[in-house]
């Protein structure tokens, strides 16, 4: 034990300071780029060649294709079909959540007894774990005989004296279930942010626009709305991002089907992975995920900047 | 604004800011949120009242409300879910400590010894999670299946540690950016006067930025805790038998098992609560996290 405080150099030149901190970021990047830039690479990689896991060439090798993959996916109607799905499911979903979580953002907004409460209650949807969404829905809910939802509109059409006769909405209008039920979950995710955006707007603002005699709507119009802009960016640039990879939901629930009209391309890959043990498809399904996913979120971004620069800040 | 005598008449009867008077407009808004609420909720709800009923009730049509609540399904439920629940726990948390052991110096770092390339490096950060799992996933597989290195075989498919490092990757970004944006909110002149005073690095990470964050390394570590609890496409397509968290566990439950309701809905709602739970308790800290920091 030195007397190392005591007899301690003066503090250390800049030099040798700066260098070892921001070392510290290195772990971390090398860490992301193991796990996700290498292997995107060799997903690319593996898109040029034939390489089928349960029908191996004579000798094993792995012929080169070229773009043959691509083309095989992209002239085909089913795969167009899944590319559709996949843009449909994302799109519809949404449209529903950014209109039912603004309402339900503005309902929240206004002072009334338990509101807390219902807010809180309200986010659970969010975080039930995809999978159980699914074999919840599927069954105690949908199922034509003994679900819940299946019993309700029956019992409600009664009222009308309406005869509804239920249908397995899963088999009957299966990418609309499958929506309504993404929705429901990302509908929390939409409502959390858009209000906090809401709460963060300051009040004197308001105040100022009704000593203006602003009236409800030109309020909202050019008070709420151009402050509410970037919770409604954040919303629809990570709500498109995350729905474009829904998984969980049609794996335990439809499977993809019936036929394909369920399938988008996270599944539509897992299929090509384990159930057809196809490498090279399956890798080139999974880069044109990567492209659609990543031309759709600067869509968005773009759209989104257009439309904030006409509301200004 | 433009007319001065109009606004100047709206003002006594259209402004009461402090005091909002009791509408018929306003008590139909607060019914029908109380309407929405419920809705949204009652999936959550069935499944809870399904978990306590026997089979035959859970069944029933019409349904059936009032009944004896049973513990039988949970007692059966917990017996299976066990192993999967273990997995869960172990991919979950192992995932979130290295997430952390990894993100904490990168966040100290970028937030207080920044350079010029500081911004690009947590922009960068944030952009994988652009990349989608699929496509990823391939290569992963063929790796995970076994690969040779220094003469060992190693095989991380149906592993633990696999499902670790894939939900770390899921979750660094998001610990990076949360902690950082904690990190940026201490104040600087804290650190200034301990560099005066000559502390070494470590101090200033164990000493000061560890401490003073640590409310947001709770709520960061919440969130990433959900997010590996609730992943499902990982652990469906690297895990078979072994490893199996609780995604997988449940989603079995899709055919065959399926007519169990009580049972099914027992096994659910052991899955799902531990997390509601913590969403509902660190739900200010969840909007951050979820917006990576840019909604407060």
């Amino acid at each position: 034990m030195t007397a190392v405080p005591l007899t301690s150099t003066p503090p250390r030149p800049k030099q040798g300071f700066k260098l070892t901190p921001s070392a510290l970021i290195w772990p971390a990047l090398l860490y992301l780029i193991m796990t996700t830039q290498v292997p995107f690479f060799l997903t690319v990689w593996y898109s040029f060649f034939r390489w089928n896991l349960q029908a191996p060439t004579a000798d094993g090798s792995h012929p080169f294709v070229g773009f043959d993959n691509y083309v095989n996916l992209l002239t085909d109607p089913l795969n167009l079909r899944v590319i559709l799905n996949t843009l449909i499911l994302t799109g519809g979903t949404l449209i529903i959540t950014l209109v039912l979580g603004a309402s339900l953002a503005l309902l929240l907004n206004r002072p009334f007894a338990g509101r807390a409460l219902l807010r809180t209650i309200l986010i659970s949807s969010f975080l039930v774990m995809p999978v159980v969404t699914a074999v919840v829905w599927k069954n105690m809910l949908l199922n034509p005989l003994f679900g819940f939802f299946s019993w309700f509109v029956v019992e409600f059409g009664k009222i009308f004296h309406l005869v509804i006769t239920p249908v397995d909405y899963l088999s009957a209008h299966p990418l609309a279930t499958i929506i309504v039920m993404v929705s429901w979950e990302w509908t929390p995710f939409a409502m959390l942010i858009l209000l906090t955006g809401l709460q963060s707007l300051p009040d004197d603002q308001i105040e100022a626009a009704r000593l203006d005699g602003a009236n409800n709507w030109q309020e909202f119009r050019y008070v709420v709305l151009p402050h509410w802009t970037q919770a409604l960016e954040v919303v629809i640039l990570l709500e498109t991002i995350n729905v474009l990879q829904v998984y969980g939901e049609i794996y335990a629930s439809t499977s993809g089907g019936p036929g394909i009209a369920t399938t988008n391309l996270p599944f539509s890959v897992y299929q090509r992975l384990l159930q057809e043990g196809n490498v090279g498809v399956g890798s080139a399904a999974g880069v044109i995920a990567v492209i659609l996913t990543n031309v759709l979120a600067i869509f968005m971004l773009r759209l989104i900047n257009r439309n904030t620069q006409v509301g200004g800040h | 604004m433009t007319t001065i005598d109009k606004s100047g008449l709206q003002i006594p009867v259209n402004t009461s800011p402090k005091k909002p008077p009791v509408s018929v407009l306003g008590g139909f808004l607060t019914v029908l949120t109380y309407l929405i609420t419920f809705i949204f909720f009652f999936p959550i709800l069935w499944m809870v009242l399904a978990a306590f009923k026997t089979e035959q009730q859970a069944f029933n049509i019409p349904p059936v409300f009032a009944y004896t609540p049973i513990l039988d399904n949970f007692r059966t439920a917990f017996e299976r879910y066990l192993p999967a629940l273990t997995n869960s726990l172990v991919a979950a948390f192992g995932s979130t400590l290295l997430a952390f052991v990894l993100g904490l110096p990168a966040a100290f770092a970028l937030a207080f010894y920044t350079t010029k390339r500081s911004r690009g490096v947590l922009t960068w950060m944030l952009s994988t999670k652009f990349m989608p799992a699929v496509g990823v996933i391939v290569p992963l597989y063929l790796i995970f299946k076994g690969f040779t290195l220094f003469g060992h075989e190693f095989k991380l498919l149906d592993t633990q540690f696999g499902l670790i490092i894939m939900y770390t990757t899921m979750n660094l970004p998001l610990v990076v950016w949360m902690m950082h944006s904690y990190m940026t909110e201490i104040p600087y002149a804290i650190f200034e006067a301990a560099r005066v005073d000559g502390a070494p690095v470590w101090l200033e990470f164990f000493g000061m930025a560890l401490p003073l964050s640590l409310p947001g390394i709770s709520a960061t570590a919440l969130l990433a805790v959900i997010f590996a609890w609730n992943e499902s496409f990982f652990a469906l397509n690297l895990t078979t038998s072994n490893a199996t968290p609780l995604s997988v566990f449940i989603s079995t439950f899709k055919t065959g098992e399926g007519l169990f309701w009580a049972l099914m809905s027992a096994a659910a709602v052991l899955t799902v609560f531990p997390v509601i739970i913590f969403g509902w308790v660190a739900q200010r800290q969840l909007v951050r996290g979820l917006s990576f920091g840019a909604v407060k």
